[in-house]
């Protein structure tokens, strides 16, 4: 017990490195994944059909991206094209492109299960495409988004892990060094999967807060 | 009829894939006049109703609202359909918002007026209606009757030049359409312009101006309703209206 322990204690430093910038990068790319997820699932179901086109094209072709895929893409790839990131930054951006994809498909879904006369009513009245979307249909979507939501947020936190292989020290970095330092490799993982536990926690206390909050009779 | 036209339909044409629902419609509607459009289910009311402030867009013909040609979407369209007031059948009123706001959405986000002036003239609208002491409830709390006149009252917010009502009263239950009607009725005295789709004879009878009988997507014959009801021209209109006044 103490050697488990000690695995933190002695490297309490690298631990805390490594998870910080597991939650700089999830709170980064989710700031960055909502905006663009959100204005993808609007171009979705907007009026314009090179709007729609484009959304539909993005999802087809990122969600069908292996993440590992974009993450080299726009480490090795984009400096080719004369656009350089540091490794941090390259990380953030392909897990909010990746990440994206799928809270768009979150938020069509969502503005599915809103009745189509909600939309017609406020269209009626004279608010714009945007003002529908933002005063009238999302607000009552976003009740049936909350769960696929924190899924995909769950999943993007733990997808983080894969800019280890990209020269980022997060988390998932940790077991590389720790091997050099000769620490059981059982024990190293073991508070990782327990980081990452204690990670998600909110996330899913959340969840329960937004269902609650946003229960609306119909 | 020598009143200056409100809502003008040309030669108006729409197919739901192969289904012709309107044929060839001409329509006039004067400033202040009621009509009421009356017909077989399946014959195009609604989709006429809706046609009128485009949301069904035609194949072919034009409407004209208050001296303009509809737009197409964006935001001249929003702008003309905010002086067109609808009233759906299934009342449709934001069920995430109470009342009051319901009311005043359109007033503050369309028209851009100050909230306080725009509560007010809504509280002013549901008092109307009937409805002032539920104006902090949510919709799914009011039953459909008051449903309906707070729908009423939403669209009366944006000072229309017109209101279309598509079967405002039948998802009601019977004991809840006098209701409705009587708010109807009275804005149809005060001189309101209004299309009203309905199966609601009574109405016809002592609020219409005229009564536009539709079938099969066409507009078959139209009649002050005094007319209309005893003395219908076609034989369409004759077998209808045996089928719903003989019980």
């Amino acid at each position: 017990m103490t050697e488990f322990l000690n695995v933190l204690t002695d490297h309490w430093s690298l631990f805390g490195q490594g998870f910080g910038n597991t939650v700089k990068l999830f709170l980064i790319a989710g700031v960055g994944c909502l905006v663009l997820g959100v204005l993808l699932g609007a171009f979705r179901v907007s009026p314009i059909p090179a709007l729609r086109w484009f959304g539909a094209t993005y999802v087809n072709i990122v969600r069908n991206t292996p993440l590992t895929l974009v993450f080299a893409f726009l480490v090795f790839a984009a400096p080719k094209l004369d656009v350089n990131f540091d490794y941090f930054t390259a990380a953030a951006v392909a897990l909010t492109v990746y990440t994206a994809a799928f809270i768009c498909e979150v938020v069509r879904s969502g503005v599915n299960t809103v009745a189509p006369g909600q939309a017609e009513a406020a269209r009626a009245l004279g608010l714009s495409f945007g003002q529908v979307l933002l005063e009238v249909v999302l607000p009552q979507a976003l009740r049936a988004m909350v769960p696929p939501l924190m899924s995909v947020m769950i999943a993007m936190l733990k997808n983080t892990t894969v800019a280890a292989g990209f020269s980022v020290v997060e988390a998932g970095a940790i077991p590389a060094y720790m091997a050099e330092f000769g620490e059981p490799q059982f024990y190293v993982l073991l508070w990782i999967a327990i980081g990452f536990l204690v990670l998600i926690t909110p996330l899913v206390l959340l969840q329960r807060v937004l269902e609650r909050k946003l229960a609306v009779a119909r | 009829m020598t009143g200056e036209a409100l809502i003008v339909l040309e030669n108006v044409n729409k197919w739901f894939g192969p289904l012709h629902v309107l044929q060839d419609v001409d329509l006039t509607v004067e400033r202040g006049e009621v009509v009421v459009v009356i017909g077989p289910s399946g014959s195009g009311k609604s989709t006429l109703c809706r046609a009128i402030n485009r949301l069904e867009p035609i194949d072919s013909g034009s409407i004209t609202f208050d001296g303009t040609p509809l737009p197409a979407e964006g935001r001249p369209l929003a702008r003309l359909r905010s002086e067109v007031g609808m009233v759906f059948q299934s009342f449709n009123l934001f069920a995430h918002k109470t009342i009051l706001q319901n009311v005043m959405l359109g007033p503050v986000k369309v028209r851009k007026e100050k909230p306080a002036a725009a509560r007010e003239r809504a509280m002013a609208l549901l008092e109307r209606v009937g409805i002032a002491s539920q104006a902090d409830k949510f919709p799914a709390q009011l039953s459909g009757g008051q449903q309906q006149r707070v729908a009423i009252a939403r669209a009366l917010a944006m000072q229309p030049k017109a209101l279309l009502f598509d079967e405002p009263t039948s998802a009601l239950d019977p004991e809840m359409v006098g209701e409705v009607l009587d708010v109807m009725t009275s804005l149809a005295k005060e001189g309101m312009t209004m299309v009203v789709v309905t199966h609601e004879m009574g109405f016809a009878r002592h609020a219409a101006k005229r009564v536009v009988f539709m079938a099969d997507g066409q507009l078959v014959e139209q009649a002050p309703p005094a007319e209309f009801f005893a003395n219908p021209k076609s034989d369409r209109a004759k077998d209808f209206l045996s089928k719903i006044l003989t019980h």
